[in-house]
């Protein structure tokens, strides 16, 4: 019996998208690298819930919840991802929500990227990446939560 | 322009080369490309010739430079009598740090200051706000209130230097702070010149630092342009801005059409608001992006000048010749560069840099090489800022006016810029203007859709950037990055502190209802009232708030 009901657990898995928030955090305008993101993932097939510009922490956070995401991709310009990026993964920790994914990208320096790692974050793309690149991450890293 | 008959031969000589000539040496050695195109995916033709431009007329397409329709220049004598003004724009961490960064840019040759501000101030929030933890000095100098201006500008003779300021949504009470600094010194606000960008249309459609929703974005700059008339008559009220739809993503023709066509509701706004055309229409200025495709570029600055002459004359009826002009800033295109190989950023640089002069430009800023990875060190900016030095004093390219004038090539691309942007300027009109297209979200949709073909092309290998999808290599980042440091959070927070504690509490808790009062008065203009809150002490966050009180707030609409 709890073959079964995994098996059918399974075959739903396997119709329900992949659902990935993509967040502007902070106060930089700079949403064209974000947009391209969103707009390439959903032509791949991924569910896309954009926030929008000038998100704090808190509010990306809210949003993950109540859309129920698999993973969060974050675009930031400011040079504030130092704080903004540990500051999401912290709320995240604290509802319970630390198996989201967080990955991101945008004007963020070499030496940076380690300690981002560090503390949590998925990945860092950088400037230049491709598009392909980034969608096939999100189809081989994450997969739907239930 | 031509003879008919000689056009009808050279016409018929091309036809017969292109078919004999042309076409068997084509088999010999086949195009490298399916198809030439622009950088904005424009196509192009393998040669021009004069039957390209068979009803080019030089009186009326182009005229003689500092003469309407000014397609070869606003000046009669440009670069021969005055270079270009140099103006690298220059913000990080405190004020001090940046007017030191300041001093160091004039003292190696630079002729104009222009400053970035961090992006709580540039939306508006005091660095003390919750919402700016993280960003203080990151991205810009952080200002606050009247004693950060005076510490930037300390030192720096405000009726000797002229300063831009990128500045949007709050851009009357960086402006009132600048004007209450000038007081300081004893300059008096006539003779004070310079420019706020003040380009809140560019900023829903594409750089996006706003505050209010756009109808009391339009009060507040059609007050300053009443305001500058009277007051601040060497002030640039607004910068028209492509510049950043360019970095959104646009092509060179939606930069152009979308630019002009803000400039058009500024001016009619202007008119509407009861402001005579030719009392605020000589002090617009414009701002356009130096992207890669060299020609296109340099077509796109001719085009905007005589549509602009046009425009104003035709459309707006003005009278005065300087109403007419359409004098322009230049930055190279930032999001060009490339963070693989960057020494490779400083021949981008110089590329766009000089498309820019051959355009005509008025004053210049030249990307440092570092830029995709930080803000510019000393040391990058320094390349940047010679490389205006060596167009100008070098390369022999300022000796004489326009002189791509008349070249098949670059008239023929003039004229075509030229219709195209008209064509959406048509589309904009039906939509009931700018204001009205914005809402729809028109522009916006523009940009990110080609934004996303332009980056589907690199993606696939039809437009080559070297280092990154042609020619790439390993190697890692050769070049030093400038660091903010953390501390400067803590201290600008404990300076804007300590100035709400030093300051008259009263006389700014009056200035503040003032503000409040007038803002719900139609006639009322802000500009008077924000400069007494500015000397005051009143901080830019405590202003912004008030307004944001009684005017609302613009919210993303979010779409991709």
């Amino acid at each position: 019996m709890a073959k079964g009901k995994g098996a059918a657990a399974t075959s739903k898995k396997a119709v329900r998208k992949i659902r990935i928030l993509v967040g502007k955090p902070g106060l930089d305008g700079h949403d064209r690298g974000a947009k391209i993101i969103a707009r390439a993932l959903r032509d791949a097939g991924v569910e896309v819930i954009y926030t929008g510009l000038h998100q704090t922490p808190e509010m990306i956070v809210s949003a993950a919840a109540q859309e129920d995401v698999d993973g969060i991709g974050l675009s930031i310009l400011s040079g504030a991802h130092n704080y903004l990026f540990p500051r999401i993964l912290q709320l995240l920790r604290e509802k319970k929500m630390g198996d989201v994914v967080l990955f991101g990208g945008g004007i963020i320096p070499d030496d940076d990227i380690p300690k981002l790692l560090k503390k949590g974050v998925d990945r860092v793309f950088t400037p230049g990446t491709p598009i392909q690149e980034i969608v096939d991450y999100v189809n081989e890293r994450i997969r739907p939560r239930k | 322009m031509y003879d008919k008959k000689k056009l009808a031969a050279i016409a018929a000589r091309r036809k017969k080369w292109q078919e004999e000539d042309l076409a068997s040496n084509h088999r010999k050695s086949p195009p490298r490309l399916d198809r030439f195109s622009t950088v904005s995916d424009e196509e192009i033709d393998l040669l021009y010739t004069p039957d390209s431009l068979s009803n080019f007329d030089y009186e009326e397409d182009l005229g003689n430079p500092g003469q309407y329709p000014y397609t070869r220049g606003v000046q009669s004598t440009m670069y021969r009598g005055r270079l270009w003004t140099m103006r690298q724009f220059a913000g990080f961490g405190s004020a001090e740090d940046t007017n030191a960064r300041f001093k160091f840019l004039l003292s190696q040759g630079q002729t104009g200051l222009s400053t970035a501000f961090h992006f709580p101030t540039l939306m508006g929030y005091d660095s003390d706000s919750p919402r700016a933890k993280g960003e203080v000095g990151m991205c810009g100098v952080a200002v606050d209130s009247l004693k950060d201006m005076e510490i930037l500008f300390d030192g720096i003779p405000l009726d000797k230097v002229t300063t831009s300021m990128t500045i949007n949504g709050p851009a009357a009470m960086v402006f009132a702070m600048y004007l209450a600094v000038a007081e300081k010194q004893g300059v008096p606000f006539r003779k004070v010149g310079g420019t706020i960008q003040n380009d809140i249309l560019k900023e829903y459609i594409a750089q996006h630092s706003w505050i209010f929703p756009p109808e009391p974005s339009m009060r507040i700059i059609t007050d300053i342009l009443a305001y500058c008339a009277d007051n601040v008559p060497r002030w640039n009220t607004i910068s028209i801005s492509g510049y950043h739809i360019r970095e959104a993503g646009s092509t060179a023709v939606q930069e152009l059409a979308f630019t002009i066509a803000d400039g058009i509701a500024y001016v009619q706004a202007g008119i509407d608001a009861g402001i005579p055309v030719d009392k605020f229409a000589p002090r617009l200025s414009y701002f356009f992006n130096a992207h890669m495709d060299f020609f296109e570029e340099i077509a796109k600055y001719r085009a905007a000048r005589r549509m602009w002459a046009r425009i104003m004359r035709e459309r707006f009826h003005a009278k005065d010749e300087n109403s007419w002009k359409l004098r322009f800033h230049t930055q190279t295109a930032g999001c060009t560069l490339t963070a693989q190989q960057p020494m490779n950023n400083v021949v981008r640089v110089a590329l766009q840099a000089l498309s820019g002069v051959l355009g005509g430009t008025q004053s210049l800023h030249t990307n440092s090489m570092d830029e995709t990875m930080a803000l510019p060190t000393e040391q990058a900016v320094t390349v940047a800022l010679r490389t205006q030095q060596i167009i100008a004093e070098e390369s022999g390219v300022a000796n004489t006016i326009d002189p791509l004038g008349g070249s098949f090539f670059v008239e023929q691309l003039t004229n075509e810029m030229e219709e195209k942007a008209m064509e959406y300027i048509r589309k904009i009109d039906e939509m009931g203007g700018m204001v009205a297209a914005i809402k729809q979200g028109y522009p916006q949709r523009e940009v990110a859709d080609a934004a996303f073909h332009f980056q589907r092309l690199v993606d696939a290998g039809k437009k080559r950037i070297v280092g990154l999808n042609a020619y790439e290599s390993q190697e890692g980042t050769p070049i030093p990055l400038l660091k903010i440091d953390e501390l400067v959070e803590k201290q600008q927070v404990a300076r804007t502190r300590e100035v709400r504690r030093r300051r008259n509490a009263k006389k700014a808790r009056a200035c503040l209802s003032a503000l409040k009062e007038g803002s719900l008065t139609p006639n009322v203009n802000l500009m008077p009232l924000l400069v007494d809150a500015a000397r005051e002490y009143v901080t830019l966050g405590e202003m912004c708030d008030t307004l944001r009180e009684t005017m609302g707030v613009y919210t993303d609409p979010a779409m991709f």
